[in-house]
């Protein structure tokens, strides 16, 4: 896949956080972690994986709702759905 | 072997006794009320059984504020539903306690819901989750649940009516697809199946399964039987498969679920214990008493020895039919407010030791 598209999915998953989470996209960062700010409690999780379901049109497994700790973590729980991250 | 239903007698035994000892130990390292009544009622020994490790009377968390977390560690503040003038309990999260018991949920209930999230229908209103730090008993089996579903559509309207509507085209969207609906006995029962029986609504929810919970307190009064439940719950929506759980705010995550069988089994997470509601010796298998819940998940809050005030029954152990290992049993209902007053002197403690 091209650096392009590459750099596009990282964008894009900063911007569906920064709507299902309603944050700033400036305070996204590898190491924003769930339950670490107010907004991403667990009723934002819920929006957050519809979002992601949405977005990248795939079906998170149940453990991966789980799992998705952290920014970084989502974007290694992605990359088993085939959506490709630098 | 299927987990978390996989370990026998003896080996669940070795492990929770090493568990809830060490968290025994732990809150009473850390919250000072619950060391005065564990030191007040005889204080604690190592000990050698499960039955030995002390239990709370779950009602005292509608009186005392316990916790063994400072306050700013606190994430979340569960509360019962209790009706109006009642007073509810308080159950404080930190993010661990809060992250295990949705992991330890997932684990137990993915025997019966595999791994792939479905369509999901909450048999609730949206509205109960209004408040995000503090959610009630409602709120917090909604939450959890939810990750097993996805385009979750909440059925009630904030009236408590229903929008039929709403559910029929759910259903037309996500035809050939497993649905899953969840919600509380009573309401399901009430605001559901009831109207739906008024309204003359037949539904066909095709391929679902229903998981609800909450007791079965008021359906007793209106003679309505868990097996009632069901079959008017397949005849009138189509519904093929129920799954009750047992499980309560002060112990959320390892909840107690019915398996293809009807039977209530405790996960490797947990266990309970019947007891006598007048001496509180432990009873054996077959006779009914007081249910004791133990948890490994609180560590929050002592939460992980508590004496209900459900009436069960303990119908065996590692031998039911359908496979699973663990205990199984069956909750009959509520223990008379009389009786209760009448042995609540036994839970007195000194307050002022707090």
């Amino acid at each position: 896949m091209c650096k392009g598209v590459v750099k596009l999915n990282e964008q894009k998953l900063k911007l569906i956080f920064s709507e299902a989470l309603e944050i700033d996209p400036e305070i996204i960062n590898d190491e924003l972690a769930y339950n670490s700010i107010a907004e991403w409690d667990s009723i934002a999780h819920m929006a957050l994986v519809a979002e992601i379901d949405d977005q990248f049109d795939i079906m998170l497994d149940t453990d991966d709702v789980l799992d998705m700790s952290s920014f970084s973590k989502a974007k290694e729980i992605l990359t088993k759905y085939d959506i490709t991250f630098e | 072997m299927i987990q978390p239903y996989h370990l026998t007698k003896q080996e669940k035994q070795e492990k929770l006794l090493k568990s809830l000892t060490e968290l025994t130990d732990y809150h009473m390292e850390n919250s000072a009320p619950y060391r005065a009544m564990i030191d007040k009622s005889g204080g604690f020994n190592q000990p050698s059984l499960l039955e030995d490790i002390p239990y709370l009377p779950v009602q005292l968390f509608k009186l005392m504020e316990l916790k063994s977390v400072e306050s700013e560690k606190v994430v979340k503040v569960l509360t019962s539903s209790g009706t109006t003038g009642q007073q509810v309990s308080k159950i404080y999260l930190d993010k661990e306690t809060a992250a295990a018991q949705t992991k330890v949920l997932v684990d137990v209930m993915k025997p019966i819901l595999g791994a792939k999230r479905m369509p999901m229908i909450i048999l609730d209103t949206k509205s109960v989750l209004k408040d995000r730090r503090s959610f009630s008993a409602r709120g917090a089996g909604i939450l959890g649940f939810s990750t097993f579903g996805r385009k979750h559509f909440y059925a009630l309207n904030d009236d408590m009516t229903i929008d039929w509507q709403g559910i029929e085209q759910f259903l037309a969207q996500h035809t050939g697809s497993k649905i899953l609906l969840f919600g509380f006995t009573f309401m399901v029962w009430k605001y559901v199946y009831q109207e739906a029986v008024k309204s003359g609504q037949t539904f066909d929810f095709g391929d679902s399964v229903l998981i609800h919970g909450g007791g079965w307190k008021k359906l007793q009064d209106e003679a309505v039987s868990a097996d009632t439940f069901k079959e008017e719950l397949h005849r009138q929506l189509g519904i093929r498969r129920v799954h009750n759980y047992y499980g309560m705010v002060e112990q959320v995550g390892s909840i107690f679920v019915e398996c293809s069988y009807g039977h209530l089994h405790t996960p490797s997470y947990a266990d309970i214990m019947i007891r006598d509601p007048i001496t509180f010796q432990p009873l054996p298998q077959g006779q009914q008493g007081l249910i004791q819940v133990m948890s490994e998940l609180p560590k929050s809050y002592p939460g992980h020895s508590l004496l209900t005030e459900d009436l069960g029954t303990i119908l065996g152990e590692d031998d039911c039919l359908c496979g699973w290992k663990g205990k199984y049993f069956s909750v009959s209902g509520r223990i008379p407010k009389a009786e209760l007053r009448g042995c609540s002197d036994t839970f007195a403690f000194d307050r002022k030791g707090r």
